[in-house]
């Protein structure tokens, strides 16, 4: 499932972060996600922990992972108009393209005050890391935040 | 921080060679050949994928009759199979839908497509591009690291010109050029005059088929063609 190859992507990110600032452990790493993508909340997090083990080794082992929700919301290019993802209803092949891709939202939602296609998305599209804490060195426990 | 950047290496590790298939302006038949190159490496024992990028009118699927078929979810996209080649496009998700992007959506688009398809092993995987050195083009450079670029032309002076300003950014960036195809010849007029002298091979020139247009959605057909079998010369070239 998609939820999957992104938590791999979310794993494969942290690693990478970790190693560009020399950290030893990461503690805790904070993953927003997007209401317009409607990731699987639970086996996303579910999946998420399982690549940790698998892939991050004794870097990732202790991290504790928080999602945060976001709400999607989308702004009109033409009118100035702004509303919410959650607001408006669309048929289940649809939500599900979306979620494969949501860019192809542009084929499915119009603004519901002028009609145009041409919209800005605010907030809440997706997945992506808010920051991750860990600790430097074994006499320095201080966690440091790197967004 | 957007994670997806971060597993791009990982998904295209069990790719061979990346062939993007870029050239001057639309309608000089990128798509066609595209799709021609892939059915033929296929044909000769290789495992094939296309991605269409061509985000805004995808071409992939027409040429290759692909209805009603859709990818499969398995810790990320599987793209399905159609005559012997994989067929990752964001029409799966579109449907037939006008889905009007810009260019930061095109990038995301491209981006979520790229970190999420699972290709498996592959020996070719052939890209789709739309025409000219926007979004599409950068979005290669920076993220399908390793691409070799086909350059498809035809005889226009309009074309021309488009031509030699993706040779010269490809040249200026040390990306590799696998050479210039001609298509379309008709009588004497050629581009490959005004463009040999920029060091990169010549792949072979097709000429203007009349009934080539019999051949789309039919990807047999599109083989057995005039146009399909000049093609397998040249991937046999390729390899
Ligand atoms: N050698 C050729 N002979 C005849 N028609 C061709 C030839 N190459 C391409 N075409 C036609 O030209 C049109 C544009 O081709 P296409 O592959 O969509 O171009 P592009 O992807 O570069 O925009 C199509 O209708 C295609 O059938
Ligand atoms: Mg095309
Ligand atoms: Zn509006």
């Amino acid at each position: 499932m998609h939820e999957w190859s992104m938590a791999e992507a979310v794993i494969a990110a942290v690693i990478d972060e970790a190693e560009r600032e020399g950290l030893d452990k990461v503690t805790e790493i904070m993953v927003r996600v997007g209401g317009l993508q409607q990731m699987e909340n639970e086996v996303f997090e579910f999946a998420l922990n399982e690549l940790k083990g698998a892939y991050g080794g004794s870097i990732l082992e202790d991290a504790r992972i928080i999602l945060e929700r976001e709400d999607a919301v989308l702004r009109c290019r033409f009118c100035g108009n702004e509303w919410k993802f959650s607001g408006i209803r669309l048929c289940e092949d649809e939500y599900e393209a979306i979620h494969f891709c949501p860019e192809v939202s542009h084929a499915y939602i119009r603004c519901p005050s002028c009609k145009s296609p041409d919209f800005d998305l605010l907030t809440g599209r997706g997945v992506s890391i808010a920051w991750i804490k860990g600790v430097k060195g074994e006499e320095d426990g201080s966690e440091s935040e790197h967004p | 921080m957007d994670p997806r950047v971060s597993i791009l290496d990982r998904r295209l590790c069990e790719v061979r060679r990346i062939i993007a298939v870029t050239g001057g302006k639309g309608g000089v038949g990128k798509s066609l050949i595209t799709a021609a190159l892939g059915l033929n490496l296929s044909r000769l024992g290789f495992r094939v994928a296309l991605l269409d990028l061509d985000l805004t009118s995808p071409s992939l699927h027409i040429i290759l009759g692909a209805d009603d078929i859709f990818p499969e979810e398995e810790k990320g996209i599987i793209p399905p199979e159609v005559a012997g080649v994989k067929l990752m496009s964001i029409i799966y998700f579109t449907a037939r839908n006008p889905s009007p992007l810009r260019g930061p959506d095109i990038s995301n688009a491209t981006l979520e497509l790229l970190a999420n398809t699972i290709w498996g092993e592959v020996d070719f995987l052939m890209v789709d591009m739309p025409p000219g050195v926007g979004d599409v083009m950068m979005d290669i450079i920076r993220w399908m690291r390793g691409s070799e670029f086909l350059i498809v032309s035809n005889p226009s002076k309009l074309v021309l010109e488009t031509v030699i300003k993706v040779i010269k950014l490809l040249t200026e960036l040390d990306l590799p050029i696998l050479g210039v195809i001609e298509n379309m010849k008709r009588g004497e007029r050629s581009s490959w005059e005004k463009l040999s002298g920029f060091g990169i091979p010549f792949l072979g020139e097709l000429p203007y088929f009349e009934d080539l247009e019999d051949a789309i959605g039919d990807p047999e057909m599109l083989l057995s063609s005039g146009f399909g079998r000049r093609l397998g010369e040249i991937a046999a070239g390729l390899i």
